[in-house]
């Protein structure tokens, strides 16, 4: 029993030390906020770029902490977006954060409905189910054109002020701002989730499913649990992307999409949070190049750095990532070199 | 249109997606491999039918053989220097790698081939229809049902008479009891993967009349050879030809009897398939 009792308050020890607050995560927000002042020309980029961070965080959550392959991640994003398209369009919620709210809880209906064909079968199954969801749901959405406008997407969305204040505006600032508050709020919102006992179990899921299963944990109920939670990120994302470019398009649903988000949380690493919001500005960055170098044929490049992170192996690049970092720290005297949390889905 | 026309066009379809799909099932069940990129090998094939015959003038059924043999020879050696570091990785990686090949193919085939849907010049006598019991049959769907069966004969005859084809078997029911009775199976699943993508490219060309070639063919019907493979299941070749079959006809109906709803029937047919079974139809093992 003293044993048990030990190991209880050292793992909760452990877990709270975790969780508290570092210098980088503040370093890394006032850089966010920073960008605000310091990029005025670039907010279009910059908006993308956030609710690219926060579709990616989305898919980290069940990726990196769940263990869960998917394929058509986008399923959501799209569903978020013309959610929120058509609740501006129609004037049926016009206040933004409100329709936010609402196009994430449909988002995360939609999550939790398919969560229970997910939790089925083994990874190449998974795959396929998440797969053909997401074309399932383009394919209706390009077909009942008279709701979601075909494949010319929903078009002539205008926006109302965010909580009646702050209208959008050409440049996109005020957008940028908003999606950069939506997506902290979010991100708080997840760090307090992988953080808590139930993070920590989903941790244990993703590790080894049938030891998880023999301590206790209630696998599939804590995956369905994780699967909404991720959709209704993702809804968000979807909605954020549709109000600040007024337009939502059967490209949400595309599965070059939900591919290009599997490569942004690659880049920037699985299974941490900052993973997806790294990877999210690596991936505009590379995308700018590409297709400043070579217009039409960015998608090849995109291809090649795939291609080439998993040859040369996550880890390994990860650690080469991180090798500047820590030989400053150790310059400052810091005991412990930086690493990424263990593993992530097999 | 009648009743028989939709089954007939249908089991065309079914057939070509069948030697289309059939190399990776192979190579999913043999090394547990989820390729995505196998319908690169197929647009190869198909471009290296149309280049042969629209510009270099060659006969039809002259340039099908080359297409097997472009694809293949374009197999063997990904497999040789990329694919074989990957088995023993996650599914994750094998998944963002063949995602990654999956682009480079679209963009690199567009680059040198354009964008646009690329037609093989058919010799006349594979144009129009014929009649067969007063049933108006298209030729051309009739020489893909007469090549395709004659193929997946061929395929069932190699695996089960043929030496190659028992190692084959005995190396997909158990890669390491199968290495330790001195099978190379590294070497098996080498030219089975070779022999696959000849297929696959050789499907593609024969399909470019009816499923279309552009360079978008690979991410178009990938899921199309999914749906074949994770339906039929990877442990014998019936399996996956009883669902290229039902695939098709079941395609082909759909977008006869309720047009509207276009994909959606095939995709739903695939979920509720997939939740019913999760090993797929005809599975007879769990997937590894």
């Amino acid at each position: 029993m003293t044993v048990s009792e030990t190991l209880r308050s050292q793992v909760g020890t452990f877990a709270v030390a975790r969780g508290r607050w570092h210098w980088p995560e503040a370093v890394f927000w006032g850089l966010a906020v920073a960008c605000v002042f310091l990029f005025p020309n670039r907010y279009l980029i910059l908006t993308e770029i956030a609710w690219l961070a926060l579709f990616a965080l989305s898919l980290d959550l069940i990726l990196g902490y769940a263990g869960i392959v998917s394929l058509g991640h986008a399923a959501f994003f799209g569903f978020g977006g013309y959610a929120a398209g058509l609740l501006a369009l129609h004037h049926i919620v016009d206040e933004p954060v409100l329709a936010l709210i609402v196009a994430g809880l449909a988002a995360m209906a939609l999550g939790f409905v398919t969560s229970f064909l997910v939790m089925r079968g083994s990874d190449l199954t998974r795959l396929m189910v998440t797969l053909g969801i997401a074309l399932l749901l383009r394919e209706l959405a390009n077909r009942f054109s008279n709701i979601t406008g075909g494949s010319d997407g929903l078009q002539g969305i205008e926006m109302a002020p965010i909580l009646g204040t702050w209208s959008f505006d050409i440049f996109g600032k005020v957008g940028f701002i908003y999606c950069l508050c939506v997506l902290f709020v979010l991100f708080l919102l997840a760090r307090r989730i992988v953080h808590s006992p139930f993070g920590l179990s989903l941790r244990a899921i993703r590790n080894n499913p049938l030891r998880a299963s023999a301590i206790g944990i209630p696998v599939n109920r804590r995956l369905i649990a994780i699967y909404t939670i991720a959709a209704f990120f993702a809804g968000v994302a979807g909605a954020l992307s549709t109000q600040t470019t007024a337009l939502a398009s059967l490209d949400g649903f595309a599965f070059d999409r939900s591919a290009d988000l599997m490569l942004v949380l690659i880049i920037g690493g699985t299974g941490y949070l900052y993973g997806g919001l790294i990877g999210a500005v690596i991936f505009k960055l590379l995308q700018e190049l590409f297709s400043t170098l070579t217009p039409q044929y960015w998608q090849f490049w995109i291809g090649l750095v795939l291609v080439v992170i998993v040859l040369i192996g996550r880890e390994r690049m990860h650690r080469w990532a991180l090798y500047l970092p820590n030989l400053v720290m150790r310059r400052f005297g810091a005991k412990a070199p930086i690493v990424l949390p263990e593993g992530d889905a097999t | 249109m009648t009743l028989l026309t939709i089954l007939f066009d249908g089991v065309a379809y079914g057939m070509l997606l069948f030697v289309l799909a059939c190399g990776l099932a192979v190579t999913l069940g043999l090394m547990n491999f989820v390729n995505l990129a196998h319908g690169a090998f197929a647009m190869t094939g198909g471009y290296v039918c149309a280049v042969l015959v629209n510009r270099s003038g060659l006969p039809f059924f002259a340039a099908l053989p080359i297409a097997f043999l472009v694809s293949a020879a374009v197999g063997a050696l990904l497999e040789r220097t990329l694919y074989r570091h990957l088995y023993a990785r996650s599914h994750l990686d094998q998944v963002l790698f063949t995602i990654g090949l999956v682009f480079m193919s679209v963009t690199a085939t567009d680059y040198f081939m354009g964008s646009s849907q690329t037609f093989i010049k058919l010799p006349d006598y594979l144009q129009g229809q014929i009649d067969i019991f007063g049933l108006g049959v298209g030729r051309y769907r009739l020489m893909i049902i007469v090549i395709c069966g004659l193929l997946t004969i061929a395929l069932q005859m190699i695996l089960s008479k043929t030496r190659f084809g028992s190692r084959l078997r005995a190396a997909v029911d158990d890669p390491r009891a199968a290495s330790g009775l001195g099978i190379n199976v590294p070497q098996v699943f080498a030219l089975t993967f070779a022999f696959g993508c000849g297929l696959a490219g050789m499907g593609g060309a024969l399909g470019a009349e009816i499923l279309g070639l552009d360079p978008y063919f690979p991410l178009k019907f990938m899921i199309y050879f999914l749906i074949v493979v994770t339906v039929g299941g990877s442990s014998s070749i019936t399996g996956p030809f009883l669902a290229s079959l039902l695939l098709g006809i079941g395609d082909v109906a759909g977008k006869y009897y309720v047009p509207k709803l276009g994909a959606f029937v095939i995709y739903t047919m695939m979920i509720v398939i997939l939740i019913w079974r999760p090993n797929g139809l005809f599975g007879r093992t769990n997937a590894r």
